[in-house]
């Protein structure tokens, strides 16, 4: 058995250690609920851009744009979404298990697909594995805005316009409640499921200059704010993962602490029962 | 008189919702003047202030890769960022108009050129909405 001091310190370093974890819960939750609120006050943007997009697309037939349809895919370009840091229990690994997956199920070799990185754990794991990052964002706020992401959508919807890549492929953490993500896979580009939920406005619209141009410049909005609305999404998940990860390496630290201060006790009752014994026996000699 | 309810949204959550009389902007093939019951429209802005007009004043916003939907009773402007002339950053502002305008005078390749072009566009019509 441990001496009395051993499990002292033992005691002591996990009671440090829940205090830690015991904070960053409680930071957790409050960044959780800050990005709930970010993702909600994204939401009017997202619906009326997609109201929009989906009625120019849907309405008229001769409106046509290379975003809307599909080519043969030779390349293939991954954006995945994790977080800077760890601690945060399989949120980065599930999504990243899963891009694995999809890679090792779809392509023989490298020259097939790309990866859009957005977080280091997403970097790192690419860079490791030696598979083709083109374009990476690590260090993004925990309150992104929507210009700190603006150039990287921009460039990788470019990369889609310029035949780059023939389609764009999302992974990243769907946020269902604090105590459930679940990781998600959606095809971005090309945008070819857009007209079928069109007639939701029933009123003509005059388009100024023309329909082509309007989704010239539309489209590739449209792309941008669907890559901004999944880091939104992520980062509350972020945040909801790393709340749950702690919480229960704090309820574990709890139980451990019990179970060392139970063994604590009963080393030091052992201790005073033996002394007890030695002097009884000192006295017994004695006699 | 009559009005028309405006409201501007951004990604980072919307920035303004009010009644106004008429709205003036530039969108990319022109001027556009915008009164109440206007036939349904859809036009992409250019980067410019847009001018929103009540009976005696009128408020800017600085409008950054936006396009307007009309329809008779509403108007919807989405951008990708619409600022306010008291919440822009004048000394920002400035210091972007000058490093766009080193970068165009360096003349680099051509990409660079284009998007130093934008943001010495941005960051004048900031400068432009502020005065």
């Amino acid at each position: 058995m441990a001496s009395l001091k051993e499990i002292e310190n033992r005691i002591n370093s996990t009671t440090n250690t829940k205090q830690i974890t015991k904070a960053m819960e409680l930071v957790s939750a409050s960044k959780m609920s800050k990005a709930e609120e970010n993702a909600r006050s994204f939401v009017p943007y997202s619906e009326k851009i997609k109201e929009v997009v989906s009625h120019i697309a849907g309405s008229s037939s001769d409106a046509e744009h290379p975003m809307l349809k599909k080519r043969d895919i030779k390349k293939t370009g991954y954006l995945v979404i994790t977080s800077d840091r760890g601690l945060a229990g399989a949120f980065n690994s599930n999504v990243l298990r899963s891009l694995n997956k999809t890679i090792e199920e779809n392509h023989s070799s490298t020259d097939e697909y790309t990866i859009i990185a957005i977080g280091r754990m997403g970097y790192d794991f690419c860079r490791k594995r030696g598979l083709p990052v083109t374009k990476s964002i690590i260090g993004l706020a925990d309150q992104p805005s929507f210009a700190d992401i603006k150039e990287l959508a921009n460039e990788t919807v470019q990369l889609y316009s310029d035949e780059e890549i023939d389609e764009l492929i999302l992974f990243y953490n769907h946020y269902v409640s604090a105590i459930s993500q679940q990781v998600t896979q959606s095809k971005l580009l090309p945008i070819d499921d857009i007209g079928e939920n069109a007639s939701t406005i029933d009123s003509q619209y005059e388009y100024e200059p023309n329909e082509e141009q309007i989704l010239e410049v539309l489209l590739p909005q449209y792309a941008e704010s669907l890559i901004y609305g999944a880091i939104l999404d992520s980062k509350a998940s972020e945040h909801a993962a790393r709340m749950t990860a702690m919480k229960s390496a704090t309820d574990n630290a709890d139980e451990l602490i019990d179970d060392l201060t139970l063994s604590f006790n009963r080393a030091r009752q052992a201790a005073i029962t033996q002394e007890i014994t030695e002097i009884i026996g000192g006295v017994a000699a004695l006699e | 008189m009559k009005t028309l309810t405006v409201s501007v949204v951004t990604p980072d959550g919307p920035v303004l919702e009010d009644q106004f009389s008429m709205i003036s902007c530039k969108a990319e093939s022109g001027e556009l003047g915008i009164l109440p019951n206007h036939i349904p429209l859809v036009a992409p802005l250019s980067i410019s202030a847009v001018r929103l007009k009540r009976e005696n004043d009128v408020e800017k916003l600085a409008i950054t890769g936006g396009f307007l939907e009309v329809r008779p009773d509403k108007v919807t402007i989405l951008a990708q960022s619409a600022e306010k002339p008291e919440d822009i950053d004048v000394q920002r502002a400035r210091e972007a108009k000058e490093r766009a305008e080193n970068r165009l005078q360096a003349k680099q390749d051509h990409i660079d050129f284009h998007r130093a072009e934008l943001a010495l566009k941005r960051a004048m019509n900031r400068l432009d909405v502020v005065q």
